[in-house]
């Protein structure tokens, strides 16, 4: 036992990062949402406990099975001492002649209800976006504060206040989604759609954060679409269609960078390192999400990406065209205004894409100035150069401003 | 900013469903607006054959209202600062390569007078 390289320190990090999340779920279900804390206090001693008695005498048989029983005794053990359960939960559960607290269990069917009924408290109105996604990494995810900060590049203290404000409004929330109820689940869903959304995105479109980070971030949030795609109650079209988006965006997560870790533009990327496998699943949910005569961003959003996983033939972009139209008349923002664009050359011409760029009114940003260098590439180099540098003013990582400063090289070298 | 309705007339009711390429610029005319995010109300076409028009003393007739030969194909709303800027949206749109024509009317608010 001893000459092998201790499993444990492998394994409970990872087993932390599958099972804390599921245990602060049971954990909140049985005890309410206010208790958060104390759940959580009882599974990191768990796995403190865990670190010590496996370091000793090697991890158990079955190391998961081994954390629910001790979370389970912590439990019993931390509300005898604190007789929290006798003057607190039971009067507030309504219960009555119970000597013991009750017990909890660990069973799948509980893990998955809880689970889901977590994601909905943490997508509470009440919180900001920003914060409801902070909560989801931590509570969730299992993220600590200080991976959240780097991928935020937030100060820790930031994100520390960030989440105590967050933390109040999930322990004062009684909108009853103890028991999940499909009225509640209704009226959320939207709001957990979009934070499992933006929670992608963050890891997907921001190049700011720490590789490694942005890559869990991307993998958290397809585990969490893929969790509510398989509940009957939360598996909505537009679930289905954000699961496809993912997968689809995910396909070619490998495929965007480079070794040195500079971006690889989309028309660069090495096609054979694109997954087939996210692209047939992502095929597979964006017909799911297509059973309904519904269509949502994420639909739109999704057969984009659908597109853009097929090969380059005559009629490719028109589609992609008609689909930016849509997606910016349903739901205006910078990014896609900028994109349609994009696509709009590819129909239409860099000639006529140029006014259609200039109107848009968004030269605060980057990716403005990088599309109008990019139109005006062949037309005025001049121009294209000045818009370029202008992108490179505007940004801020360093292998983005590297990504564009090659542009500039290839304009200066063309005769 | 203040919100301009942009209404569509022509005057021929029989015209043939649009090709898609007139779709097309029709879908890439609004998403232009769109895209500067200047459209408060994407509005909505109106039907020449589904239409009654009502006047006093219980008068219905079928068709929509045509005093000057023209009926209202539809309508959007657009966000500008002036009413130039709407107009100079409503030149583009592909209505006024088929005869039609289009109304720029701004939208009052409640303490305004007409």
């Amino acid at each position: 036992m001893e000459e092998k390289p201790s499993p444990h320190q492998e394994l409970l990090p990872r087993l932390f990062r599958l099972e804390y999340a599921k245990m602060t779920a049971v954990l909140c279900r049985h005890f309410g949402l206010q208790h958060i804390e104390t759940a959580e206090d009882i599974v990191s001693d768990t796995f403190l406990k865990a670190a010590e008695h496996w370091s000793r005498s090697g991890a158990p048989p079955n190391p998961t099975a081994w954390l629910y029983t001790v979370a389970k005794n912590h439990a019993r053990d931390h509300f005898k001492r604190h007789s929290l359960f006798e003057t607190q939960i039971k009067p507030a559960l309504g219960v009555d002649g119970l000597e013991t607290a009750p017990e909890v269990d660990f069973t799948e069917q509980t893990i998955t209800d809880s689970q889901l009924a977590m994601i909905f408290a943490v997508c509470n109105p009440a919180n900001s976006t920003e914060a409801q996604i902070c909560l989801a990494l931590q509570v969730l995810c299992g993220f600590s504060v200080e991976e959240i900060a780097g991928a935020f590049l937030s100060k820790t203290e930031t994100i520390k206040k960030r989440l105590a404000r967050a933390r109040a409004n999930l322990r004062n929330d009684r909108s009853g989604i103890w028991p999940l109820q499909a009225a509640a689940i209704q009226s959320r869903l939207d709001t957990v759609l979009r934070t499992i959304y933006l929670l992608f995105n963050e890891g997907y479109a921001s190049r700011s954060a720490h590789h490694l980070i942005r890559k869990d971030f991307c993998s958290e949030a397809m585990r969490l679409a893929l969790f509510l795609t398989e509940n009957p109650l939360t598996g909505t079209p537009k679930a289905n269609a954000l699961l496809a988006l993912i997968c689809y965006q995910s396909s070619r997560l490998e495929a965007r960078e480079d070794d040195a870790g500079d971006a690889v533009l989309f028309e660069q990327q090495d096609k054979s390192r694109w997954s087939k496998e996210l692209i047939e699943k992502g095929n597979f949910y964006l017909v799911e999400a297509c059973s309904a005569n519904e269509i949502s961003k994420y639909h739109l959003e999704a057969a984009i990406a659908y597109w853009h996983t097929t090969p380059t033939d005559h009629d490719k972009w028109k589609h992609i065209l008609q689909l930016y139209n849509q997606l910016v008349i349903l739901e205006y923002s910078p990014i896609t205004a900028l994109n349609r664009t994009f696509a709009f050359a590819k129909v239409h011409g860099n000639h006529q894409a140029i006014p259609e760029a200039e109107k848009l009114g968004l030269s605060h940003l980057n990716y403005y100035h990088s599309l109008l260098g990019f139109l005006y590439t062949g037309i005025s180099t001049a121009k294209a150069i000045r818009h370029y540098q202008k992108a490179i003013a505007l940004t801020r990582p360093a292998a983005e401003k590297r990504t564009l400063a090659k542009e500039i090289e290839r304009l200066r070298a063309q005769p | 900013m203040r919100d301009f309705l942009l209404i569509f007339r022509n005057s021929d009711t029989s015209h043939p469903a649009p090709t898609p390429e007139q779709m097309q610029e029709r879908m890439n005319w609004m998403a232009g607006i769109a895209a500067q995010n200047k459209l408060a109300d994407k509005g909505n076409r109106l039907s020449g054959s589904i239409a009654k028009t009502v006047r006093p003393d219980d008068v219905v007739t079928d068709g929509p209202y045509t005093e000057i030969k023209e009926f209202i194909l539809g309508y959007v709303i657009v966000k500008t600062d002036t009413i130039e800027e709407a107009v100079d949206i409503a030149k583009k749109n592909p209505i006024l390569k088929m005869g039609g024509n289009i109304e720029v009317r701004a939208i009052l608010t409640p303490e305004e007078k007409g």
